[in-house]
């Protein structure tokens, strides 16, 4: 079933019942409107709020006060916190990091999620409860014989130049996805069970592998719940800092959380600098959900196999 | 960064299977760009480098750390390899650092805070330093940076006095003066308060700025070695001697700052800075980097008021930052060679440069360049018997912040429950100084 | 799912595709989350400071417990915080992110901004939050009593200070974060309820109401499932916010805090800690395993 012929009865059907329910459902939608865009507003405003404080200096902040207008206004925290942090290196650092730690995350998963969730192994309940527990854990609570861990395997040192998994990209990397496809494949197995079970018979009749109906029957079904997951994943990856701090101690290799911390000393702290840079560390967050926003919007596509 | 961008965009436009494969293209190459990316900082294995873990990246003491190294590849031909991390960062995973691959020498603090890390052979003692630079330290310093093994383990380097800091201008306005005992100190909070300000400037939502407040009380009615036993040992809590501490420190609670615990300590300073406040009890070094540009000469600062005569003003809280030797560096000689070199008046004084919130530790600075205020600290600190650290780097690091902040905010919002609070304190301490390490 | 594939019908090949796509993750998981748990677990039997190696460490049976019963004050705050973070987390983010998602999965205009701005807390890093939550909460700088005019002298609202309201202030800026959270997995889930099933219901006559209550959430179950463990994990994991604030303290600890005071540190208390930290883990699993189970189990037998 496409997307046309999914929505045109919802089209006919408003157009066959008479004028009271369409002014009816006219106004509820002008209420729904201002609803949504009154708690967007609610939302926003403290993002707006510290958008403009970054724009003003901290001496005019201290002068004035936070709740106040007047003085400079510009992008001077911008540049600053651009060139003070040395933005640039720590974003590179943070996409070595997220990315390969994403990507692996959501694959691993998905491998897990489809096996217990379109089969029906004994040992599937007791691994998906594995997988979901191991995420309840604290991460503090691993890290101390983690880190112990870490200081015992060796890395080729083309691998890492610490020559350990401990102060190396792949440890960080590792420890992300093993802490995170837990959650990842409790979701995806969720999802995966409301996709009928019909697509299981048709991939036995048609004497696919096991591997084809994963991965070009179930996985292009998955594409809502990945794109969802990928936001999340992003996002929490890529704002990580503790893994980071305690598992690389190479300062110049962490990433882009903890050079905001470089703009704080051991007192002294000006919170409109950090505001500015926090603002430009948000924005690959941002634009990776609005990039995969449609992947979960339309999600229309799910229809393919009950036509 | 362009290839990694371009890879976004190919998650959101292409199909499934693309973007997965460009995935595992991207998983692929991580250990490669890795290996790009962490050449950035060599280890350095030649005689004529030093690896050197810094605490201080944000830019005011980097840059001044900067160009002190640079200066010390001219003076002594030695380059310092420099690892750059976040003051909070590097403080808390000091032991995870010392057991990975620290650099060769690092910034570090003095006290018991040093004795510590000494204890669990985590450190190179320095000695051979001493032999060197001994004669520009006085023996309160030499005191300060000995483990308890009788090694020396620390080279200091700056530090600064906590004080009860004002605004000259708005004390000459009032017509206020510096008091010296203790039932002046709480005469003159009347009459601030009388005068519609608030009259000591106190915020403690970060928890740690209250603890100079219990330091200066404990030395001054129970004395330095009372206080610095109670500090290196924990036995002490549970007694008559530290309720009447708490209780002193009760009387000045109503001259506090309202809304105390919900405010940082910068916060605090504003009030003293826009003279809304009277006086404020703080560490120079923070309340230097208020009072900058035309305000620094406003500054000015009396010693903590005397309580118990037999003590009078005997002791000043004076926090000392240095450096210390990782235990198996890699080029010890060159790591001698620097600390030999920090641990001078020279070396400090271009560090200090035009750094108003901090004074050197060496004899033989030259004071001409001083502020006011510096020169009034180096009084102070003179005049004194004893110099404590502050309560964090005085006790041990396992107590300190874990048991004495929560401890002093329930006072602070309690402060009828001294008995239970220093009960507790107790029980906690002692089950603390049980465990071993 | 009565005709999910038997094991029995599998080929070798297809067995052993099965065991490696599930074989690996397990084997990632279990070296770098479980082990180091499970040693966590051993270790909150210990004193260590975490220095050295394991002849540093002296076990002590069960003393960690009894003092953190006994002598740690901040223990029952922060168990007594943990669970009205997860009872408000249950009452507000829950329903109103279903709400949302509910309202935004109807195909109005502008659905896509409304979404990205309710998500956007989300993704903002612990900086930015704490910073804003100092800006509006903040006894005399902050939004909320410079507009009320509650800056000066008595008539000051201690947002951040007073223990018995700052937990609060958290809690709103919690919602404010965890809304997006749930909305965002409640719309993913929507995606799969069979548009068709709804077009039915509305042909018929059913009102949004009954349309959602006997369509829709019927087909939710399993992103409930989801919903319900995110509550409670991020409730007892809650840390970042109120780290920022003052670190967890006077009227703000909680549990995940008090492990990471006393783990990360300059001196660990690791065993302690360990402690501390199983004792969230087995509260954690009282609320989510049996759930689990019987919808597991539930889930097999149809």
């Amino acid at each position: 079933m496409t997307t046309s012929l999914l929505s045109s009865p919802r089209r006919a059907a408003s157009e066959r019942d008479g004028a009271k329910p369409v002014r009816r459902t006219r106004a509820a939608r002008i209420a729904l409107h201002v609803f949504l865009a009154g708690t967007c507003l609610v939302w926003i405003a403290p993002l707006l709020y510290a958008f403009y404080t970054a724009l003003r200096p901290y001496a005019d902040t201290q002068r004035l006060g936070y709740v106040s207008v007047g003085g400079h206004y510009g992008f001077g925290n911008f540049t600053a916190a651009w060139t003070q942090a040395q933005l640039p290196q720590y974003f590179l650092n943070s996409l070595i990091i997220t990315v390969p730690a994403l990507v692996l995350t959501l694959w691993l998963a998905s491998m897990v999620a489809f096996v217990v969730s379109r089969y029906s192994f004994r040992i599937n309940v007791a691994l998906l409860m594995l997988f979901t527990a191991g995420n309840l854990l604290p991460q503090q609570a691993l890290i101390t014989p983690l880190y112990k861990l870490y200081q015992l395997v060796p890395l080729p040192t083309w691998l890492a130049s610490s020559g350990k998994l401990d102060d190396s990209f792949v440890g960080l990397i590792l420890v992300h996805v093993a802490f995170q496809t837990g959650f990842c494949a409790f979701v995806m197995s969720n999802y995966m069970r409301t996709l009928p079970a019909e697509l299981g018979e048709a991939a036995i009749i048609d004497g696919a592998s096991s591997w084809r109906y994963y991965w070009q029957i179930i996985m292009p079904l998955c594409r809502p719940v990945l794109g969802a997951l990928a936001t999340l994943e992003f996002t929490w990856i890529y704002n990580d800092f503790f893994w980071a701090t305690v598992l690389m101690q190479t300062g110049a290799n962490r990433p882009i959380t903890a050079a905001l911390n470089n703009l704080s000393g051991e007192f002294f702290v000006n919170n409109n600098l950090i505001s500015a840079a926090a603002l430009m560390v948000a924005v690959p967050t941002l634009v990776v959900f609005f990039a995969l926003q449609k992947q979960f919007v339309s999600g229309l596509t799910l229809g393919s196999a009950k036509g | 960064m362009a290839r990694s961008s371009a890879e976004l965009d190919g998650l959101s436009r292409r199909s499934l299977l693309r973007f997965a494969a460009l995935g595992a293209g991207a998983a692929g190459l991580a250990p490669f760009l890795a290996a790009c990316a962490s050449g950035g900082t060599t280890t350095a294995t030649d005689a004529k480098t030093v690896t050197f873990g810094s605490n201080a990246a944000v830019p005011e003491p980097k840059g001044a750390y900067q160009s002190l190294f640079a200066q010390a590849k001219k003076d002594i031909g030695l380059g310092v390899d420099v690892n750059w991390v976040d003051h909070n960062t590097f403080q808390q995973n000091i032991s995870t650092y010392l057991q990975g691959n620290p650099q060769d020498v690092f910034n570090w603090f003095a006290g018991e805070r040093m004795q510590f890390f000494a204890g669990q052979g985590l450190l190179h003692e320095v000695d051979d330093v001493w032999a060197t630079i001994g004669a520009n330290y006085t023996d309160a310093m030499k005191a300060q940076s000995k483990g308890s093994d009788g090694h020396y383990y620390f080279v200091p380097f700056d530090y600064y006095p906590w004080a009860v800091y004002y605004s000259k201008s708005l004390w000459q306005a009032k017509g206020y003066t510096e008091p010296t005992t203790w039932d002046e100190f709480i005469a003159l909070a009347k009459k601030m308060k009388s005068d519609s300000l608030i009259p000591i400037a106190f915020t403690d939502k970060d928890g740690w700025p209250a603890m100079g407040t219990f330091d200066y009380l404990n030395m001054r009615m129970n004395g330095f070695d009372f206080h610095i036993n109670l500090m290196r040992k924990g036995d002490q809590w549970n007694t008559p001697q530290v309720k009447a501490v708490f209780d002193q420190w009760a009387q000045l609670l109503p001259y506090y700052s309202p809304g105390a615990l919900g405010l940082t300590w910068q916060e605090g300073a504003q009030q003293l800075l826009g003279q809304q406040a009277g006086m404020m009890v703080l560490g120079l070094d923070q309340i230097g980097t208020i009072f900058t540009g035309a305000k620094a000469a406003d500054l000015g600062f009396f010693a903590f008021p005397e309580i118990d005569p037999q003590h009078g003003q005997d002791s000043v809280e004076a926090p000392i930052d240095g450096f210390m030797m990782s235990a198996s560096p890699k080029n010890h000689t060159g790591a001698v060679k620097l600390l030999q070199y920090l641990g001078t008046a020279k070396s400090q004084q271009f560090w200090l440069g035009s750094n108003p919130a901090d004074i050197a530790t060496a004899n033989g600075v030259d004071t001409a360049k001083y502020t006011q205020a510096q020169t009034a600290s180096v009084a102070l600190i003179q005049k004194a018997a004893n110099i404590s650290q502050f309560m964090d780097r005085d006790t041990r690091p396992d107590f300190a912040d874990p048991v004495m902040i929560p401890a002093i905010q329930q006072f602070l919002n309690n402060p009828g429950d001294v008995g239970s609070i220093i009960s507790s304190i107790d029980k906690q301490a002692k089950s603390i100084w049980a465990s071993n390490g | 799912m009565t005709t999910r594939q038997r094991g029995r019908r599998l080929s070798a090949r297809d067995r052993t595709t099965l065991t490696l796509m599930a074989g690996v993750p397990t084997i990632l998981t279990v070296a770098l989350v479980w082990l180091p748990a499970l040693a966590s677990v051993v270790l909150s039997f210990a004193s260590w400071p975490g220095i050295g190696g394991v002849q540093n460490i002296h076990w002590v049976g069960l003393q960690n417990y009894r003092d953190i019963f006994s002598i740690y004050p901040p223990f029952h705050p922060a168990l007594e915080h943990n669970l009205l973070w997860l009872v408000v987390f249950f009452c507000v983010p829950a329903p109103l992110g279903l709400f949302l998602a509910v309202q935004l999965d109807k195909q109005i205009r502008f659905s896509r901004l409304y979404q990205s701005v309710l998500f956007m807390p989300v993704v903002l890093s612990l900086a930015l939050v704490g910073f804003m939550t100092e800006l509006i909460f903040s006894p005399t700088q902050g939004l909320i009593n410079n507009l009320t005019g509650h800056t000066q002298g008595s008539s000051v609202i201690d947002w951040l200070g007073n223990p018995n309201l700052n937990i609060w202030a958290v809690l709103v800026m919690a919602c404010w974060r965890q809304t997006g959270y749930v909305m965002i997995m409640y719309l993913a889930g929507l995606k799969s309820v069979d548009p068709s099933l709804k077009e039915a219901a509305s042909l018929d006559g059913a009102s949004g109401w009954q349309t959602f209550r006997h369509v829709v959430w019927p087909a939710l179950r399993p992103i409930n499932v989801v919903v319900l463990v995110i509550t409670v994990i991020e409730s007892l994991r809650a840390f970042d916010i109120v780290y920022v604030i003052n670190r967890g303290t006077d009227g703000l600890e909680l549990l995940s805090v008090l492990v990471t005071d006393n783990i990360i540190g300059e001196a660990s208390r690791i065993g302690f800690g360990s402690a501390l930290a199983t004792i969230l883990l087995v509260i954690s699993m009282a609320f989510i395993v049996p759930y689990l189970v019987t919808v597991f189990r539930k889930d097999s037998r149809t």
